[in-house]
């Protein structure tokens, strides 16, 4: 048979690894990014990457890594393949290393390791403090290998469209847009895997990057893809508020020592240095005095927003913002592991968080929920379609632990792309047999649909309508959610959407035109929003970072189960099945002891 | 009413490669730690100049805005910079925003830099491993290298080390500051030292660091404190050395 052909959509972590383990086992990869890969949403992961290597003598293992993901992750997640994660990290921890990473090290010139949030050992690696950039780049480079080797073909600067799919549902190719002249074309394949990441854009602002709005997931869930668990959504402890963009701190200054704290009087407007010790009120470490500042994220979530909106201890006269102190901590010791988000607080705010603490607020940051793929080889429900990466749900459950996300990434990606290969080699009819007819069609669709977007005069603005998804979103469906407030939300989407119907654009050129590309997305993420909104509002209980103050408990006899969406006859239907708990059973999960 | 504070922006557009440049002023209604993607947001919400013309959105390129994916390099103020930290509040008005001048001219702000990557390859910037497969932990680097081979791994190839360097022009293939770098960086690790002789060869041909004029203007317009001076310094001894070797061994 033929030489089979793999396409690989996105290039952050999971996408290069993919790429990568196409092309050794001789396979060619077409790999088709928004941007260069080189600046794919990876490089902002800053703190590290967890394995068990129990480099520092305390005792940690593979085992209790995985103890540590699911209860982090409050049982949610199938635990068979994250226990295959968890017992791959050190390994891939090695195999980064060869790479060249430039990981910080022990005097014996070792890997050294720091502690994160949710767990009690030393097993982060990192690299100062760009940690994601550092990895991404290292496979960046071994890509650029490949392909100055010929097996790689960069499509960098294209957008995905949509799926290819036969008559039979089969996937054999993509539909992707050329972002400078605007031209649709259709790449056959035999397998494509989508490491398309998270959809930070749906909530408006958030840490997330510009590429990022789940418009991929969206397209392919349109498609019959199932989409699963949703309304599983981190919002990160830590963030610089922003107008355009919502600036991780992350959790590795509390790693290394950094504590969170407000003054214990209300209104108390004096600067930080005239608060003594024994008048400021740091409540993480009253509140869970076993992991204090080191509490998962969506703990740490919640008692930001309990400090602000119940306490009324918010900074000055209540502002949105809590501190974030890391200026007891030696300069030297701040430089060498923290200096790269020290930079970035200093170059957006102006002021050394070396000498005044900073001021911090929640941000949405992850997408715990994505693409349904099955519990062996990242497959979804479509032959020929894979998933790897933030863009589908398997590895964290209701939340991820800080430092898991690269470690995921690098492991979905690294599973994805030999079982692409194997699929492709086993198919009966390759994709490049397939009637032109399918490509045809899919072609006209796309170009159907700009032509429609290009030509209409509506009156609506397609930049008003995200803003007001956004703001909706981020009040009714991140941290406390209201079954009333999210039905009204989805309301209000709808409604978004009918107002979408009626967009104009500023932009009618068929050059570089980034106005009809937004636009193309903006429909996409109404559509993923409802998705997170409905599973919001089914799911009655409270698990990890899906909290309702009106079900406050954790409901494992009616909602241990995982919701996966579904897109029939052009409508989000809601379906259930079980988690795979066949290896730790559930118990209680509370941080304010050891558990 | 107190006087509504505004930000004037003049934005240089042009439509393709090959139309002609114009400028197009805006005025902007201000807001607190405003930076240049916030200015260019607001114009995509509202394309009208401040005569009161209708415009399109400036097309750009952006994606992290915290500084570390390297996208949104452009002219502002006649000076290469990131947009995303570049502060309203700290920049003189009109603000002149410009696309880089080195790269191919995509459409307004947006051009071109996959020269950058290409001088990568070039230049084989990468540890070549002999595959994914597991072959043990890598080799142990003394913390002293880390420290120094750290800060040049944090180049985010932004171009704003090309675009001040007088060398890089039409009339030669000068692969910039960020490239020798990245040479340095590569031949610093243990396991990229066993082929620090073919980037040091690759930068011994036509584009490569005898280009190099001394301007030291890179090492100033490097958004990240790269040392880029020094490693152009570390770079030409370690290529001085083996022409010379290469010219006794006849």
């Amino acid at each position: 048979m033929t030489q089979p052909k793999i396409i690989i959509v996105g290039g952050g972590l999971a996408g290069l690894m993919a790429t990568i383990r196409v092309a050794e086992s001789g396979v060619p990869v077409d790999l088709f990014s928004i941007v260069p890969v080189k600046r794919s949403h990876s490089v902002c992961a800053q703190g590290g990457i967890n394995a068990a290597k129990n480099q520092k003598g305390e005792g940690d293992s593979t085992t209790k890594h995985l103890d540590d993901t699911i209860y982090g992750g409050d049982f949610l997640a199938n635990q068979p393949l994250v226990k295959r994660m968890c017992e791959a990290a050190p390994g891939i921890i090695d195999l980064l290393d060869r790479m060249g990473v430039m990981f910080n090290r022990t005097p014996e010139g070792l890997l050294d390791y720091r502690r994160f949030g949710g767990t009690l050992y030393h097993r982060t690696a990192f690299a100062g403090a760009t940690t994601g950039q550092q990895l991404l780049y290292a496979l960046d480079e071994q890509v650029r290998r490949h392909e100055s080797e010929g097996k790689v073909k960069k499509y960098e600067g294209f957008t995905f469209l949509s799926a290819v799919l036969d008559d039979a549902g089969i996937c054999r190719g993509i539909a992707a847009m050329d972002l400078r002249s605007m031209e649709v074309r259709t790449f056959p394949a035999d397998a494509v895997i989508f490491c398309t990441g998270g959809i930070g854009a749906i909530f408006g602002r958030s840490t997330n990057s510009v590429v990022c709005t789940g418009s991929a997931q969206s397209a392919l869930f349109q498609q019959g893809v199932d989409y699963a668990n949703g309304e599983f959504i981190q919002v990160h402890p830590t963030a610089i508020p922003g107008e355009d963009k919502l600036r991780l701190m992350s959790e590795s200054a509390r790693g290394e020592g950094g504590r969170v704290w407000v003054p214990k009087k209300p209104g108390d407007t004096r600067p930080h240095t005239a608060i003594p010790e024994s008048e400021r009120f740091y409540f993480l470490e009253e509140w869970y005095p076993k992991y204090g500042n080191l509490v998962p994220r969506d703990i740490a979530t919640r008692a930001i927003h309990r400090i602000v909106f119940q306490e009324k201890l918010g900074l000055n006269n209540n502002e949105a913002a809590v501190y974030l102190d890391v200026t007891h901590i030696d300069r030297e010791t701040l430089d060498r592991k923290l200096e790269g988000i020290l930079e970035i607080y200093e170059k957006f705010l102006g002021v050394d968080p070396r000498v005044s603490p900073m001021k911090v607020f929640p941000a949405m940051h992850y997408t715990m929920g994505g693409i349904w793929v099955n519990g062996e080889n990242q497959a979804t429900n479509v032959p020929g379609i894979y998933a790897a990466g933030e863009c589908e749900y398997q590895y964290h459950g209701a939340n991820r632990l800080g430092a898991n996300s690269l470690v995921s990434c690098i492991f979905g990606g690294g599973l994805a792309g030999p079982a692409a290969v194997k699929y492709s080699k086993n198919l009966e009819k390759s994709a490049s047999s397939s009637p032109s007819s399918i490509f045809d069609r899919a072609k006209k669709r796309e170009d159907d649909k700009n032509q429609r977007l290009l030509s209409q005069q509506g009156s609506e603005n397609p930049i008003t309508i995200w803003r007001e998804l956004g703001d909706l979103m981020t009040e009714h469906a991140t941290v406390t959610r209201i079954n009333k407030n999210l039905q009204m939300a989805d309301n209000r989407i709808r409604e978004l959407q009918a107002r979408y119907k009626n967009i104009n654009l500023s932009d009618r050129s068929k050059w570089s035109n980034q106005t009809l590309n937004f636009a193309r997305e903006l429909e996409n993420m109404l559509l993923l929003a409802r998705v997170v909104t409905l599973g919001a509002l089914a799911r009655d209980e409270s698990r990890g970072a899906h909290f309702k103050p009106d079900f406050p408990e954790r409901d494992d006899a009616n909602w241990l189960k995982t919701t996966r969406a579904k897109y029939i006859n052009n409508d989000i239907q809601l379906s259930y099945e079980p988690v795979d708990i066949s290896l730790i059973p559930p118990r209680p999960r509370r941080y304010d002891a050891a558990k | 009413m107190p006087e509504q504070r505004q930000v004037i922006v003049r934005v240089k557009r042009q439509v393709g490669p090959k139309q002609p440049g114009r400028w197009e002023e805006f005025a902007l209604k201000w807001r607190p730690s405003m930076n240049v993607i916030i200015c260019l947001r607001d114009i995509a919400e509202n394309p009208v100049t401040r005569d009161g013309k209708t415009t399109t959105p400036v097309s750009y390129d952006s994606n992290c805005l915290e500084e570390v994916c390297g996208s949104c390099a452009m002219l502002i103020n006649g000076k290469a910079r990131m947009a995303c930290s570049a502060l309203v509040d700290q920049l003189d008005q009109p603000i002149r925003i410009e696309p880089m001048t080195k790269f191919p001219l995509i459409r307004d702000l947006a051009v071109d830099r996959q020269f950058m990557f290409e001088s990568l390859k070039r230049v084989k910037a990468w540890i070549p491993i002999d595959g994914t497969y597991d072959l043990g932990e890598g080799p142990r680097v003394a913390p002293e290298v880390q420290e120094a081979g750290y800060p040049l791994s944090r180049c985010i190839s932004c171009g704003n080390c090309l675009e001040v360097c007088p060398q890089v022009n039409d009339n030669n293939q000068f692969v910039g500051a960020a490239i020798i770098s990245q040479v340095r960086l590569f031949n610093m690790h243990p396991t990229g030292a066993m082929h620090a002789k073919e980037r040091i060869n690759a930068l011994l041909q036509p584009g490569g660091i005898a280009d190099c004029a001394n301007a030291q203007n890179c090492v100033k317009a490097c958004p990240k404190d790269i040392p880029l001076t020094e490693s152009i310094a570390a770079v030409n001894r370690e290529a001085w050395k083996q022409s010379l070797l290469g010219w006794l061994m006849g």
